[in-house]
């Protein structure tokens, strides 16, 4: 931490020394081929950059102390920019090479991190694969990890991950439009300015709160509500998740959809009331369709946030791996069952453990792929007002 | 200075085309409000139908403003208000027993910036037959499509590709299909809210070409920038500036004679 200080301390005096040589330079006469602030500023960024490299590699080797190493390094960086300033050096464009190099590096952690996370996860499900073969996971029928001969079925996972994902965009896809279309279009300003943000609140009710909600509220609810009427439901069922994390995308597709409605041009609903159009028939034919490709698009990204959740379906849909398309069963989605492989004590390369990493595998590859057909279709979207 | 801003300073001898067409929009007394802001100043015309009629004057004269006055398009614009009688066939516009929806369909209008749907030519120009149920069977609103782009010149080079995007097509030939958009369900008026400032030379002498033969049909209210081209397509010419209408009489005795000062200052370039 001191040494921290100590270097920022040096580099802004390294900034100030080369800008006032700089400045000398200029003041006497000579033409310099950079503003005397960007000498400055290179300066600056040397010795930080000296500095800090020093400081990570001080920590790295323990035989260089990191009170002596950083500051010299500093030090030394700067006095090199501080003796190069001439009329001659290029300081601005060295300047915006090394800012270039540092954005690059930033976002190349942010990639270089998600290509790790994706190669460990791919080398398990390897290890995975070698002991379950690849077709008995993909098309088996049958999930029980922990029975005496465990078998791992993926199917009966996938069935429950889409019925529950069914049934919550059953409930947010006309939730959520028909909302976007009211806020987008007939809402006033000042309904606007307090409905939306209202709406994005529920976004940002944590999923753990939600989970709750659904498996102590909603399904002892739908479980009373079936025996009222003589059925006998489940105390877990898809409908109380479904239900549940319908609500929690609605914000999700209302603020999207809402977004690509209003970017349709105004001159598009200007064109169709000159026609002598209604507003309902402009907001049908003209509005709705050139919005269409993000609203999908919206859609998608809410689909594949479904299928990624995890607490909700994990409180409120069981664990029981059942292949059934009926709502009112108990399922299990493949989140779920993530999450129940690795909680508590594991052998770490068990066939049950490891296929924690096949199911985070495939969960991955499908939320890309629709991830990815939703980048397409915005990109469609965008070309056609460019 | 008060009472001047208020009413046409100069009355103009009667313009000789309202001698030979009738007349088809009145307005009078008219005044436009932007919530505070007063844009059009208890105004008064005539527009003769089957000519051409063009607003000039300065960005922000309230031209624009007047002409979207005449099929209500203000209506959609909050905190606009509109006293006094506009009269389109001697029935008044702003009447509460007028309907909107049917106002706009026997006024049509073409805007600043060509603004095809991105839906196909076809579709485009089948928009208002369609939502008006003009055309009885695939083959009448086909026929209604094909007459309309031929009225608007277009029919020749989109004849073979009738199904593709309207937002593919150049700029002046997205004009002329929202022309043809906009005569497809068969107007009475035809307003233009500067059809060519964002055409090229060639495109816009096409469109002047078009409103030339359009006037056969239609009531032309055109808005320009252009001083030659009000002088080249219209038959009447009303100077509007600072929300006054100045001037308006015909065009060959605006551009020739003008009666008033600040319509010769303009006209010859020295303001605006």
């Amino acid at each position: 931490m001191v040494s921290l200080v100590i270097i920022v301390a040096l580099s802004v005096l390294a900034y100030f020394a080369s800008q006032m040589r700089a400045a000398a330079l200029a003041a006497g006469g000579a033409t310099l081929r950079a503003r005397p602030t960007f000498h400055g500023y290179l300066a600056f960024v040397v010795a930080l950059l000296a500095g800090l490299v020093a400081l990570a590699l001080a920590g790295l080797t323990p035989a260089l102390p990191a009170l002596i190493a950083a500051p010299a390094a500093a030090a030394a960086g700067g006095i090199a920019v501080f003796l190069a300033v001439s009329p001659v050096l290029r300081a601005r464009v060295i300047f915006e090479k090394i800012v270039l190099a540092v954005l690059i590096l930033a976002s190349a952690i942010a990639i270089f991190t998600t290509i790790g996370i994706v190669a460990s996860v791919a080398v398990e499900s390897l290890h995975f694969f070698q002991q379950v073969p690849m077709q008995s996971f993909l098309f088996g029928t049958d999930w029980s990890p922990t029975a005496p001969v465990p078998s791992f079925g993926f199917v009966p996972l996938l069935t429950g991950t889409l019925l529950i994902t069914v049934i919550a965009l059953t409930v947010a896809a006309p939730l959520g439009l028909l909302s976007a279309i009211y806020l987008a279009e007939y809402a006033d300003l000042k309904t606007r300015a307090i409905a939306k943000p209202l709406l994005e609140l529920l976004a940002g009710v944590p999923t753990v709160v939600l989970g709750f909600f659904a498996a102590l509220t909603v399904a002892p609810f739908i479980k009373t509500a079936g025996a009222a009427m003589g059925f006998s439901i489940a105390s877990e069922s898809a409908m109380a998740a479904g239900l549940v994390m319908g609500m929690m995308i609605v914000p999700l597709i209302s603020s999207l959809s809402d977004d690509v409605i209003n970017a349709v041009p105004q001159a598009m609903r200007d064109g169709s009331y000159a026609m002598g159009a209604t507003k309902s028939e402009t907001i049908r034919k003209v509005v709705f369709p050139a919005a269409l490709p993000g609203i999908v698009s919206a859609f998608i990204l809410a689909i594949s946030r479904a299928i990624g959740e995890t607490m909700i379906v994990v409180m409120a849909a069981g664990l029981a791996p059942n292949l059934t398309f009926n709502p009112f069963a108990a399922v299990t989605t493949v989140t779920v069952q993530i999450s129940a492989m690795l909680v508590g004590d594991q052998e770490f390369d068990s066939a049950k453990t490891l296929s924690a990493f096949a199911l985070g595998l495939t969960l991955f590859l499908i939320t890309l792929a629709l991830n990815i057909y939703a980048l397409r279709v915005v990109r469609k979207y965008k070309e056609h007002y460019a | 200075m008060n009472d001047m801003t208020f009413k046409t300073v100069f009355t103009p001898p009667q313009p000789k085309i309202l001698a030979t067409n009738p007349a088809k929009i009145i307005a009078e007394g008219v005044d436009v409000y932007y919530g505070e802001k007063h844009a059009i100043k208890n105004l008064s015309l005539t527009i003769p139908d089957k000519a051409v009629s063009a607003f000039i004057g300065p960005s922000g004269c309230g031209k624009s403003t007047f002409l979207r006055s005449i099929n209500r398009m203000n209506d959609t614009i909050p905190g606009c208000r509109v006293t006094g009688v506009i009269n389109v066939d001697g029935q008044a516009i702003y009447d509460p027993s007028i309907d909107v929806v049917d106002l706009r369909a026997r006024i049509g209008m073409v805007f600043q910036k060509p603004n095809p749907f991105p839906k196909s030519i076809f579709e485009n120009v089948a928009y208002g037959p369609r939502i008006h149920g003009l055309a009885k069977d695939k083959t009448a609103l086909e026929q209604i499509v094909t007459e309309s782009l031929k009225r608007a010149s277009l029919w020749d080079e989109v004849k073979d590709r009738l199904h593709q995007p309207g937002t593919g097509l150049s700029g002046g030939q997205q004009q002329r299909l929202c022309i043809a958009r906009a005569i497809a369900v068969n107007p009475e008026v035809i307003l233009m809210d500067e059809p060519c400032s964002a055409l090229d030379p060639i495109a816009t002498a096409r469109i002047e070409e078009l409103i030339t033969e359009l006037k056969e049909k239609f009531c032309i209210v055109i808005v320009t920038h252009s001083m030659q081209q009000a002088a080249r397509v219209s038959d009447l010419t009303a100077f509007f500036h600072l929300g006054i209408l100045v001037e308006a009489g015909d065009t060959d005795e605006v551009f020739t004679s003008p009666q008033e000062k600040r319509t010769h200052d303009y006209i010859t370039g020295r303001f605006g």
